[in-house]
């Protein structure tokens, strides 16, 4: 397919898929720095324009990385559903995007169209639209996922509790695991990220967890967000309930995150084999961001919100309870600022819905990228808007073992409040039976002797 | 007085502060609604003010020269190919080059070639100057006269603007270099405006990564005080000398001896 416009008397040519898709991508650090982005505001809106009209199926035509040397091109060629793709075959990707937007795209339509949809389609039809569109049609989308609770309901908002400490000292990740659930937080999950990636330290770490989840019969799950092959190591004598890893959306960029399908494919069947879910089985929890594959020299020319959005495909071939996006925490050199953070989660957000997977954000950044408290709170309130699954919650908002800013268990009241979100169900009861909540979710005064604040400290 | 009782009346504390004895994490906040109260708000902000003004903060060149100096240490002023920093935080390649007035500068004054053992040392800002200006003489103090004492050749000492740690590769290329030590300053936490890093490469060259390292991290008062930093510096310094090698396999070595 050729692939050019003429505006003016200027005609611009893009020699193939993967760079129109480069070019029209709104401007960001990271694809300066790889060199793809356009090199004036007229060639980005020119791609934007040859891309409105490139076929769909096009996409089933030309891949962005050869089929032969990366196995998560031969995912997505191998496993994608024609029958799902039938209502949306014969769209361009313009077509797409106004389509998405009409009203015959209600929830149910979107979701049977989910495994039809490429990464690559996705993140064309996102580079379309604006922010507005890409909140619209994230909220039409309803990604439920099921382990102790039950996440991402309609109404619902959840909250990874993120109880980190420089030295994974047990009675110091507890007393933040205690804070977070006296303000509400930890129906996604109570994941730590430990200091150390040791198969002792997971496992300590993991119990101290469980047995606090036991004794107070919290409906949540526990993680520790150790690399993969840590888990695949304690396991079946630790008490593994989700494994986690991060992911990329190229092959090389998974190796250099020493992991590849069939690894992840083990460790799922590892976890399922626990059976240590109560309502429902997905025991899979993924971290990714824009820019990894850059970072990791493993981009092979595809700009980095498309990558980011072929990390999708490998998430939901595992059927994750959690994914989400650390948007703002790879650095100024990938999303320089409150803005290009701002969009690049709106985009991984409704990408990573339309793909069918449960989207969380890690509404984030660090102190040498051009943002702030402010952002965040524009972030998240779009987020909240837009029917993402959970954030981060984290004491005050500062991570002092990962060093960085995220959200904090104030922020997400802050959210369900202003909004009308409530917890999981089932955790919402919970904090209710604690006297944490009442019956419209506001918070309660806890006294001393709170039962949580009885163990043995 | 009366402001202060009218904060205490809307403000819900947290019966739970005995617990931040376990933790530097900020727990048991209390809250105003949802919000967290004003006082805390204001502890954030300025925790967040010294990191950023940390990141926008410029070496001391001169003051750091003459201190090197009186240490008796030569000085080159450097600079990398990163103008400023709005470059620097874009273009991470440009902060691990030279640029050319600093090459040509750095050949201009090559001492001649021999086959002992010489350490470069870089200074190199980072994304703190702030760390460079405040801890780098004080460690250095602790570590030149160990290394003086086992007759190590000392290299003149480079002090690098905008300058990523793999910058301390060309540098010591340049200066036929053994061994390079990078000091630089580490990306700012909230309660770390001023943390200092050290990068230890064996034949570094061009086009090395991490794994090719070792790292001492955190060196402040309130972290890793200068003398544990020289000790453990000096170990690696006289290890990496001996076995060849620097990085992972340094790594695993160290593990094996404290094993």
């Amino acid at each position: 397919m050729i692939y050019n416009t003429t505006i003016g008397n200027i005609t611009y040519n893009f020699i193939d898929l993967k760079t129109v898709l480069a070019k029209a991508t709104p401007y960001r650090s990271g694809d300066a720095l790889a060199g793809l982005t356009a090199e004036s505001y007229e060639e980005r809106v020119a791609a934007q324009i040859v891309l409105a009209d490139i076929p769909l199926q096009q996409f089933l035509q030309e891949v962005v990385i050869p089929y032969e040397t990366d196995e998560i091109t031969r995912l997505i060629i191998d496993t994608h559903d024609t029958q799902a793709f039938a209502p949306v075959a014969h769209f361009t990707v313009g077509e797409l995007r106004d389509w998405l937007l009409s009203d015959a795209a209600d929830s149910e339509m979107l979701r049977y169209i989910a495994r039809g949809l490429t990464p690559e389609m996705v993140a064309a039809v996102s580079k379309l639209m604006r922010n507005q569109d890409l909140i619209s049609v994230a909220r039409k989308c309803e990604v439920v996922t099921k382990f102790r609770n039950t996440l991402g309901l309609k109404g619902r908002f959840s909250v990874r509790l993120q109880p980190n400490h420089a030295t994974d000292d047990i009675k110091g990740i507890a007393a933040s695991m205690v804070d977070g659930l006296l303000y509400g937080s930890g129906d996604a999950v109570i994941g730590i990220n430990p200091a150390t990636d040791s198969p002792a330290m997971t496992t300590q770490l993991l119990q101290m967890m469980d047995e606090l989840r036991q004794q107070f019969e919290i409906p949540t799950q526990t993680c520790v967000l150790c690399h993969i092959t840590t888990a695949l190591s304690i396991m079946p004598q630790a008490p593994v309930d989700l494994v986690f890893q991060s992911i990329g959306g190229t092959e090389k960029t998974n190796s250099s995150f020493g992991v590849n399908l069939s690894i992840l494919a083990e460790a799922q069947q590892a976890a399922l084999s626990l059976n240590r879910g109560t309502v429902g089985n997905h025991v899979m929890y993924f971290e990714t961001g824009q820019g990894s594959s850059l970072s990791a020299s493993a981009h092979a020319g595809v700009d980095q919100q498309t990558c980011e959005a072929r990390a999708y495909a490998v998430a939901r071939q595992f059927s994750p309870l959690l994914v989400n996006t650390v948007v703002g925490f790879i650095g100024p050199e990938y999303l320089y600022d409150g803005k290009q953070i701002t969009r690049a989660a709106l985009e991984d957000h409704f990408c990573g819905k339309l793909m069918g997977l449960p989207m969380g954000v890690d509404v984030c950044y660090t102190n040498h990228a051009e943002a702030d408290q402010d952002d965040m709170d524009n972030l998240l309130t779009l987020l909240g808007v837009a029917g993402c699954n959970y954030i981060m919650g984290i004491p005050g908002a500062d991570d002092i073992m990962l060093n960085y800013q995220s959200t904090s268990f104030h922020d997400a009241l802050y959210l369900r409040k202003v909004l009308g979100l409530r917890p999981a169900p089932e955790f919402e009861a919970w904090l209710m039976r604690q006297g944490i909540i009442n019956e419209t979710g506001e918070l309660q005064k806890v006294d001393k002797q709170h039962k949580l604040l009885q163990s043995s400290w | 007085m009366h402001k202060h009782n009218l904060q205490q009346a809307l403000i819900h504390t947290d019966p739970w502060a005995s617990l931040r004895a376990f933790t530097a994490a900020r727990i048991a906040l209390g809250r105003t609604g949802t919000a967290i109260p004003l006082q805390e708000v204001l502890s954030f902000r300025m925790a967040h003010a010294h990191a950023r003004d940390a990141v926008y903060s410029l070496l001391q060149v001169e003051p750091l020269t003459q201190q090197l100096t009186v240490l008796g240490l030569p000085v080159n002023q450097l600079h990398s190919q990163a103008a400023d920093r709005h470059e620097y935080l874009q273009r991470p390649d440009k902060g691990r080059r030279l640029n050319e007035g600093s090459v040509a500068q750095l050949m201009g004054n090559n001492s001649p070639y021999t086959s002992d053992a010489a350490i470069a040392i870089i200074l190199a800002d980072g994304l703190s100057a702030t760390a460079v200006n405040h801890h780098a003489v004080p460690l250095l103090s602790q570590l030149i006269p160990l290394l003086q004492n086992i007759n190590l050749r000392l290299l003149p000492v480079s002090l690098v603007q905008q300058g990523r740690v793999a910058i301390g590769d060309e540098i010591a290329m340049l200066q036929q270099a053994t061994l390079v030590v990078v000091l630089i300053g580490e990306r700012p936490g909230l309660s770390s405006p001023d943390s200092l890093g050290i990068y230890i490469t064996y034949q570094p060259r061009v086009g090395l990564t991490d794994e090719a390292r070792n790292c001492i991290s955190n060196v402040r008062p309130e972290g890793l005080s200068y003398q544990a930093a020289a000790d453990k510096l000096y170990w690696l310094i006289r290890e990496s000398l001996r076995l060849r090698v620097s990085g992972v396999e340094l790594k695993d070595q160290e593990g094996l001896l404290n094993g």
